[in-house]
């Protein structure tokens, strides 16, 4: 207590900090916000929002992005949960945790840059699906290959709050659910699924999010195809240079990502302590 | 648990751990391929990496993105410790909370959104785009990581310890530099890791504030990509791949160390 006093009254060293929340957490938001009021040709309109609204292709584009963005996040959750599950029983789990997570210290690009290559015309994809029969069929540029290589990249984000939350899970729980002679099936529906929920709704939270705004991955492995939020958002800004649609684009890809924080907020205090451990 | 069951479980951790890794050996594998193309292995040479050290451009990148990581990780290292020393200062409840949520609002935006927003804060406050607003940038989105490393390690740091120097008669600087941050070293050092990777990393943040004159590595990586296979960029990432390991393998050791004999640890690196 006497420490706290000391130390609070001198906050000079606070300053450089606070400076950063106001500079660039609120006041960029702010004034992304404010730009969606503006046409190109910087006159103050709701005309952005009510083209967003009324424009079936908006609508469709916003369906569409949350749409492929669901099937990617339940695609890495069929993977990842089996995954950290089993890597939980390991003898190194530390070991293993860390050899899954090392890809995402690769360079986000360059692994797309090798799924270019392996989904290729005459890539090792085709060359293996010619190979057992199937021949070859073009992969590189679908909506197949862009959710492949979205959960590729996503897995390790999935993982780890997983296997964190399930870590955590007092293994007695577990044990006496079997002991009461519960099954395999009813000890992980009714016990350990229930018990590793935070962790789960991390991992969503930390795989749904960006798969909405993925926007290189649409145009390196989609083929433009499959056009995301991000997609459209970085189409506004850096080629058309329609900042304000762009920005109202930006506000509602926000409200979604506030919308997803709150349906999975639920014990979230407990899986942060586990991520940042 | 049988043996047989072990063994199913074990190959799926194989097979997930085989298909993260393959698209990354097999970058690496065509770095060393004759030819101009990722589909048959022509035979061994080192050609794209003579041409990559050739490549002065790329070069030029290279350092450049590497001192935008240094300079930016050091920076949002310095300012995220203080900013998680303050957050822990902070009496009540409510104002701790509203901090965190804030600390936390670049954590979880999308790429996008960071990049976007911080176009048009750049644009409104007329700073150049180049060296200058990259910089910015990733000091902004390393931030909060730094302080989220940081603060557990501060939380844990028992009330005592800082009592005792207190009353042996330690005054704020010193309590600060030779009690609390030799404490929350790791926490640090993992926190200035983190920011590093996240600075290596980025691509969409970068890709929005760069401008025309100044270009990282993901970004050429991304314009390169976009006109389609060029071996050279295998060669890069075979560096790439090297230098990950390196900070991996480094991190790793670092934090069993400073898991072993913390104290020892925290002294040793201050040096």
């Amino acid at each position: 207590m006497q420490r706290k006093q000391r130390l609070s009254r001198n906050t000079a060293y606070f300053i450089p900090y606070m400076l950063w929340i106001l500079l660039f957490v609120i006041a960029p938001v702010l004034l992304l916000i404010y730009q969606s009021f503006f046409n190109i040709d910087g006159q103050f309109t709701f005309a952005n929002y009510q083209t967003y609204f009324s424009s079936n292709t908006y609508l469709m584009m916003t369906l569409n992005s949350v749409w492929y963005a669901f099937l990617i996040t339940l695609a890495t959750l069929l993977i990842s949960y089996p995954t950290a599950y089993v890597l939980n029983e390991t003898k190194y789990p530390q070991l293993w945790l860390l050899l899954i997570i090392m890809p995402t210290w690769i360079n986000l690009l360059l692994k797309a840059y090798a799924f270019i290559g392996i989904f290729s015309q005459s890539g090792i994809a085709n060359q293996f699906l010619s190979f057992i029969g199937i021949g070859p069929q073009q992969l590189l540029f679908t909506n197949f290959s862009f959710i492949f290589v979205a959960a590729y990249i996503q897995i390790p984000f999935m993982v780890l709050p997983i296997y964190n939350s399930i870590s955590e899970l007092n293994p007695s729980y577990v044990n006496a659910s079997r002991d009461l002679g519960a099954t395999n099936w009813q000890t992980f529906s009714r016990v350990i699924f229930p018990l590793t929920l935070p962790g789960v709704k991390a991992g969503i939270q930390a795989v749904f999010i960006p798969s909405l705004s993925l926007f290189m991955l649409t145009r390196l492995i989609g083929g433009n195809k499959v056009i995301t939020l991000g997609t459209a958002i970085e189409e506004h800004f850096l080629t058309t240079m329609n900042w304000g649609m762009g920005s109202t684009i930006g506000v509602v890809l926000i409200i979604a990502m506030v919308i997803i924080m709150m349906l999975t907020s639920g014990g979230k205090r407990r899986t942060r302590k586990g991520m940042t451990k | 648990m049988s043996l047989r069951n072990f063994k199913w479980r074990n190959l799926y951790l194989w097979l997930v751990f085989i298909v993260l890794y393959a698209p990354i050996i097999f970058l690496i594998v065509y770095s060393f391929s004759k030819g101009d193309t990722m589909n048959n292995f022509h035979g061994f040479t080192w050609s794209h990496y003579q041409d990559l050290f050739a490549d002065s451009r790329l070069i030029a990148i290279f350092l450049d993105t590497l001192l935008v990581a240094l300079l930016s990780s050091i920076l949002a290292t310095v300012i995220g410790t203080l900013g998680a020393l303050g957050i822990n200062n902070t009496t009540k409840a409510i104002t701790k909370n509203t901090l965190l949520s804030l600390n936390n609002i670049l954590m979880v935006s999308p790429d996008v959104i960071i990049g976007a927003s911080f176009l048009i804060f750049f644009t409104a406050l007329k700073i150049p785009l180049g060296f200058g607003s990259v910089l910015l940038s990733h000091i902004a989105f390393s931030i909060p990581i730094v302080v989220l490393m940081v603060l557990p390690k501060i939380q844990e740091m028992s009330s005592s310890l800082l009592d005792a120097a207190a009353d042996l008669g330690a005054n704020n600087w010193q309590l600060l530099s030779q009690v609390i941050v030799p404490y929350i070293m790791p926490g640090i050092f993992s926190g200035f890791f983190m920011a590093l990777t996240y600075s290596l990393d980025d691509f969409a943040v970068t890709f929005f504030v760069t401008g025309n004159g100044f270009t990282t590595l993901s970004v050429e990586i991304y314009s390169r990509a976009r006109q389609g296979i060029n071996l050279e960029i295998n060669a890069l990432s075979g560096l790439m791949f090297l230098m990950a390991l390196i900070l991996v393998v480094g991190y790793y050791f670092i934090n069993q160390y400073s898991r072993k004999h913390r104290r020892t640890a925290t002294r040793g690196r201050r040096k």
